[in-house]
């Protein structure tokens, strides 16, 4: 520990440290703009230059480490010289456009101009000019005149996004901030510049010029939308919400959030909002007071549940949902005798359900990933499935953490990877099984029977030699298992292999979960005990109830769903939205409030509870979901409805309280025994792979205007290599057809050499792909 | 022939034809004896940092630091690759002396750095040379080639068992790559933007590993200082300033050049070396050591001798070597803006001290120029340069300062008569008469 003095204050602090660490310790403030705690330090600014004992010139605080007895002075004559005199500097070539700039108000430019700048400027000279720039529907470059340089953009790209999409051009007082000629920002992280910067040169595209910053009102919400549970600000004028903003959680999301979290909000005004309940009468559908369209769904059900049995009854929720809807909607299925009640929609294989010794989760916390000397991720497409979780592995790799992927793409990750295996979904399992092989043979123990005939990679083996080091220490390696190890058909082997390579190598098992309450189902028991959430589509029901799901986008194989829909005899639909599909099967169309107009609880992926109340009233006649499914069980005479507040229901589901649930445990009761793994067994036709792109996830992003013009948004295509696209005799860039069981789909065909040989991946959970079948599997190409 | 005159000198010495630059004719004047001797003997690592303790050479580079002691800065024992760095890109207005180092004497330079290589155990070198002399960076090619191919460089040298690779790399012209972090970040292949220190390059250097980066004639005085002796090196020039230098005299005499002489001649020697004033006119002033050293009156500048204690006293430095000599026929205050375009053109535009400031000086002296001066232009000035001094990441906020600091000091009336009169107090004819420009006119 070294001593150090800030103004009088005395503090001890790590060495290493520096100045301004010390003065953040003490409470001290010294001003600054191009230093920022998660950040590389820059030191380009210079408005954190402080008067140092014995030192001749004033000292960065940001770039000096202290020494011992070192004795600083924030506000000396000469430190308040230097940062006034850096301040002059600053704001020579600065347009002083703060009336009608967007930062206006939350401008760290402004505020410090306020204390060290002048009242008038020396300056008569002309002033700068920087031309716009267009990078994309989120950011606006609109005014680039207005930066100063401090490039806290260009080192967030480099060093939290992973790509390097702004750089600082030219030099001199020429410099400026742009991107690579003519590309956009296209990063899922891209939104956090906007907070990091400090002037009114970045700013938020959908936002501008649509309120003052001050007028807003701020609160407290949690992300609906990935399993990490982001924390958020949600800024409120009127009874509208105005923008969405990160809030701080250092063992969440730090101080950032995914440009989905961040975006999704504009779909809380979207026109496709239903803001009346809906039914069908004589074929057409007709707005109607909420007590006729409870009554009618009472009814409905009652009948179908005396004519055919309550089991004729399935229940689908999203995953998004809160946990509340979850049980509530679990409680009224199965009260009405049925126990298909599911929210997977994306699963296929289930047969790990009853054999599980808990809740699944991420196997750790998420503060502790930095600690870990390996990770190996199975089967994801990380950066766009979980952008801060990806982000917390890229910092990781960047300490020297050995990160292995394994899936079914090679996408950019934008981390630095210690080993990679890309495979077709068809031998996911066997590449995972070589991985084990190969860590029981490193080990030189008995390699687990059914794995006789695997032989592993030179990659599965630098993969398993990476679990294996520093073998016995806790807490040090783990493996994650994606959205692609979940939704795969053999994911319950995906599992047990990864529990045995846990086994061999002493890592943690976890799993990354899809949604915001992909945990929090398990806990609320929204699992199925007779059809699960791919069989209550493959074999028909009687009757469907659908909390805040579009089956013909959202499921594993939207074919079939839609197929089961529109032959059944009644369709609930409890959603936000009125979309497409449903306004042509659903008999019922109840309005329930999304995230933001709601109370209550998600479960994030290392099980943390995180409950939130509404931020602005339900839209229209829309309730919260919750309510909706209260009253329906009131109205159904269903016992154990009667619930005054969320906060109720949250208790029955969680007696003990606490910030983590209870029984996360990812073991399975049954092992390998009934697996054996052979090659060759793969298919040998096409198969296909499915990504959910990142902002088709959910309902909101969906209807995000500006997400939706991303190119993350972009038209799903039939992307294969360049050798099967040549064996399929189809050129890049001509039209497909695509044909899966009786659907198919019209695409375009692109070369993308990130795609295994013998795959097409062709994107899930969107419109023009969803009359194809399951995610994974056969599919044939042909030209249209 | 490119070294014009010299005294008692060391690295121009028998530069004589057009293959003096060739490996033979090093050899033949002594070249790779001093490698040689120090890998047969394997002479303890101590012992090459002491002698050039001993020598009192003081880095040619500019800023004159001992490179003895620098090089005892370097972590010898720190295990991993380590770096030697030879700084060519000699960009400052008036230094033209290394890229006729690297011309007529390549292989100085390269058996300096291998030297200098051993003394620190470094195994890697680079040679980042200028990018607007292209055909120097070339030679130094052929010259490395020459001296791979005899087993000078790359594995077990002359089979001492001493590894040492050399690579040239050029850069693109930009002044700011001379900083020798900004340097660094160049060969990595990224923007040439300096760092800050600390961390410094003799612990987090090139590629973050410990690095020493030295200027091309200091490394080419090494053999030398090597085959002689320290102390004979050091009695060539004076106290605490030994060896021999080369000087690059530009400007208003009638042999600009480069010159050898040992340190601490008096000035007048080497003005009238260059072949003495043009037009016999009178010396107004000289900046004695490249365009960011400040400037200093002629009649001082006659009484100093050229060396850095000397140069010091009289307020400026010796910097480069470079002595811009400027006679009565010239406007101080167009010197000035040209000097202060270049500085603000060069500024590498990451702290915010030079990026703004820079421009602005140049703004102004530029609008004084023009005789569109303010009264309190002089003023403002002396307070952008002191607001800009010490307070930006590297040295090229006070390059730009003290010119305009030290041409306001010495020739205020000038500036003064500039703003009042709007325009120069030398009369344009004088000044025609003395740019050589505008013979056919007068």
């Amino acid at each position: 520990m070294l001593e150090i003095e800030i103004d009088g204050k005395q503090a001890q602090v790590p060495a290493g440290s520096t100045i301004m660490d010390a003065a953040q310790l003490l409470g001290a403030y010294i001003p600054h703009f191009c230093y920022h705690k998660k950040l590389s330090i820059a030191a380009n600014c210079r408005m954190c230059l402080v008067q140092v004992e014995k030192a001749p010139k004033p000292l960065p605080a940001c770039a000096t480490p202290v020494t011992n007895g070192m004795k600083v002075f924030t506000h000396s004559e000469l430190a308040i010289k230097a940062q006034k005199g850096v301040m002059e500097f600053l704001l020579i070539n600065h347009p002083l456009d703060c009336p009608i700039c967007d930062q206006g108000g939350e401008c760290q430019l402004q505020d410090l101009a306020v204390g060290y700048g002048g009242g008038a400027s020396r300056y008569q000279e002309a002033k700068r000019v920087v031309f716009h720039k267009e990078v994309g529907p989120l950011i606006s470059m609109q005014e680039m005149s207005r930066c100063i340089h401090c490039t806290r953009c260009v080192r967030f790209g480099q060093e939290i996004a992973g790509i390097m999409e702004l750089g600082m051009a030219n030099r001199n007082m020429h410099s400026e901030i742009q991107t690579f000629v003519g590309r956009s920002v296209d990063s899922e992280l891209s939104g956090n510049m906007i907070d990091l910067c400090p002037v009114g040169a970045l700013t938020s595209k959908p936002f501008r010029y649509s309120a003052r910053s001050w007028e807003l009102a701020r609160r407290r919400s949690i992300s609906p939308h990935d399993s990490l549970g982001a924390n958020l600000t949600v800024q409120v004028k009127g009874n509208k919400v105005m923008r969405v903003l990160p809030r701080e959680n250092e063992d969440v999301n730090e101080c950032w959030i995914s440009d989905k979290d961040r975006f999704s909000y504009e779909a809380l005004n979207s026109p496709e909002r239903l803001s009346k309940p809906v039914i069908r009468v004589d074929g057409a559908l007709r707005e109607v007071e909420w007590n006729v369209a409870l009554d009618y769904v009472s009814h409905a059900l009652k009948d179908i549940a005396q004519n055919h049995g309550g089991e004729a009854i399935a229940a689908l929720a999203s995953p998004h949902s809160t946990l509340e809807e979850l049980h509530l909607l679990q409680k009224l299925t199965r009260a009405l005798g049925s126990g298909s009640v599911d929210f997977r929609p994306h699963r296929r294989d289930f047969s790990a359900d009853g054999k599980r010794a808990g809740t699944p989760w991420l196997g750790m916390k998420l503060s502790e990933i930095k600690d870990l000397d390996a990770a190996l991720v199975v089967g994801s497409f990380l950066r766009k499935d979980h952008p801060l979780f990806a982000q917390r592995l890229r910092q990781l790799a960047r300490k020297g953490g050995k990160v292995s992927l394994l899936s079914v793409t090679a996408d950019d990750s934008s981390i630095n990877v210690h080993a990679r295996l890309t495979v077709s979904p068809a031998e996911l399992v066997l590449a995972l099984g070589g991985v084990v092989k190969a860590a029981a043979r490193q080990k030189g123990v008995a390699v687990p029977s059914g794995l006789e005939l695997v032989e592993p990679c030179a990659s599965g083996k630098a993969i398993a030699e990476s679990l294996l080091q520093g073998e016995g220490e806790k807490g040090k390696r783990a493996i994650f298992m994606g959205n692609v190890a979940e939704q795969h058909p053999q994911a319950t082997q995906l599992h047990a292999l990864a529990l045995e390579l846990a086994k061999l190598t002493g890592a943690s098992v976890g799993f990354v979960g899809e949604a915001a309450n992909s945990v929090g189902g398990y806990v609320a028991k929204a699992l199925p005990t007779a059809l699960d959430g791919y069989e209550m589509f493959a074999q028909p029901c009687k009757a469907y109830l659908l909390l805040g799901i579009d089956p013909e986008i959202d499921c594993h194989n939207p074919q079939q769903a839609v197929a089961a829909l529109k032959q059944s005899a009644l369709v609930v639909s409890l959603s936000s939205f009125k979309s497409g599909a449903a306004l042509d099967y659903a008999d019922v169309l109840l309005p329930i409030a999304p995230f933001a107009e709601t109370s209550g609880t998600f479960v994030n992926a290392e099980g943390r509870v995180q409950s939130f109340n509404g931020v602005v009233r339900p839209l229209g006649d829309s309730r919260p979901g919750w309510k909706v499914l209260r009253v329906l069980g009131n109205v159904l005479a269903l016992p154990g409805f009667d619930y005054d507040s969320s906060e109720q229901v949250r208790d029955e589901i969680l007696p003990e309280g606490g910030v983590f649930v209870a029984g996360l445990d990812n073991g399975l009761d049954s092992g390998l025994s009934d697996l054996t793994l052979a090659p060759g067994a793969a298919a040998s036709g096409l198969q296909r792979i499915a990504d959910v792109p990142i902002h088709f996830a959910d309902p909101l992003v969906r209807r995000a205007p500006a997400l939706q013009q991303t190119r993350d948004a972009a038209l799903p295509a039939a992307r294969m290599s360049a050798a099967t696209l040549a064996q399929q005799g189809v050129a890049a860039g001509s039209q497909v057809r695509v044909k899966q069981a009786q659907g198919e789909a019209l695409l375009l065909a692109v070369a993308d050499e990130t795609v295994p040989a013998g795959c097409v991946r062709v994107a899930a959970a969107h419109a023009s792909t969803a009359a194809l079948g399951d995610m994974f599997g056969a599919i044939s190409v042909e030209r249209a | 022939m490119a070294i014009l005159g010299a005294i008692n000198p060391m690295l121009s010495l028998g530069l004589d034809g057009d293959n003096a630059w060739r490996l033979a004719d090093y050899v033949k004047r002594g070249g790779y004896s001093a490698l040689k001797r120090i890998l047969a003997e394997k002479m303890p690592q101590e012992q090459v940092i002491n002698e050039v303790k001993k020598s009192v050479l003081r880095g040619r580079g500019g800023a004159g630091f001992p490179t003895g002691l620098k090089w005892s800065f370097m972590p010898r024992s720190f295990p991993g690759e380590k770096y030697v760095v030879c700084n060519s890109d000699e960009g400052e207005p008036g230094t033209f002396k290394d890229r006729d180092i690297l011309r007529y004497n390549p292989h100085s330079v390269i058996e300096g750095m291998a030297i200098a290589a051993y003394a620190m155990s470094a195994t890697r070198g680079y040679n980042y040379i200028h990018g607007e002399v292209w055909e120097i960076y070339t030679r130094f090619e052929e010259a490395l080639d020459e001296a791979r191919a005899a087993g000078l460089l790359g594995e077990n040298i002359l089979g001492s068992g001493f590894n040492f690779d050399l690579f040239a790399h050029h850069g693109y012209g930009a002044y700011i790559c001379g900083e020798e972090t900004a340097l660094l970040e160049s060969i990595e292949g990224k923007k040439g933007q300096p760092r800050f220190k600390p961390p410094f390059p003799a612990s987090f250097g090139l590629y973050g590993k410990p690095t020493t980066i030295n200027n091309t004639e200091t490394f080419g005085s090494i053999p030398f200082i090597m085959s002689l002796g320290g102390e004979h090196f050091l009695e060539a020039g004076k106290e605490n300033n030994g060896g021999t230098k080369l000087f690059s005299v530009s400007g208003h005499v009638n042999k600009p050049g480069n010159y050898e002489i040992p340190l601490g001649t008096p000035f007048s020697t080497l003005l009238e070396m260059a072949g003495g004033m043009r037009g016999g006119r009178k010396l107004k002033g000289c900046i004695p050591g490249g365009s960011s050293s400040p400037v200093v009156p002629g009649e001082i500048m006659m009484g100093c001798t050229m060396d850095y204690d000397s140069i010091a006293k009289a307020g400026s430095m010796l910097g480069s070597g470079a002595v811009i000599i400027m006679d009565e026929s010239t406007c101080m205050v167009k010197a000035l803006e040209r000097l202060s375009f270049f500085y603000y053109e060069e500024s590498c535009g990451q702290c915010t001290p030079c990026r703004e400031g820079t421009n602005w000086l140049y703004k102004v002296v530029h609008r004084i120029e023009n005789g569109q001066g303010r009264p309190d232009d002089l003023d403002l000035l002396a307070s952008v340069t002191a607001n800009i001094m010490g307070r930006t990441i590297c040295a090229l906020g006070d390059a730009a300062s003290m010119p305009v600091q030290s041409f306001i000091k010495h020739y205020r009336d000038e500036f003064a008569y500039h703003i009042e009169h709007k325009k120069c107090l030398v009369p344009l004819e004088v000044q025609r008469a003395g740019s050589g420009f505008f013979k056919a006119t007068v």
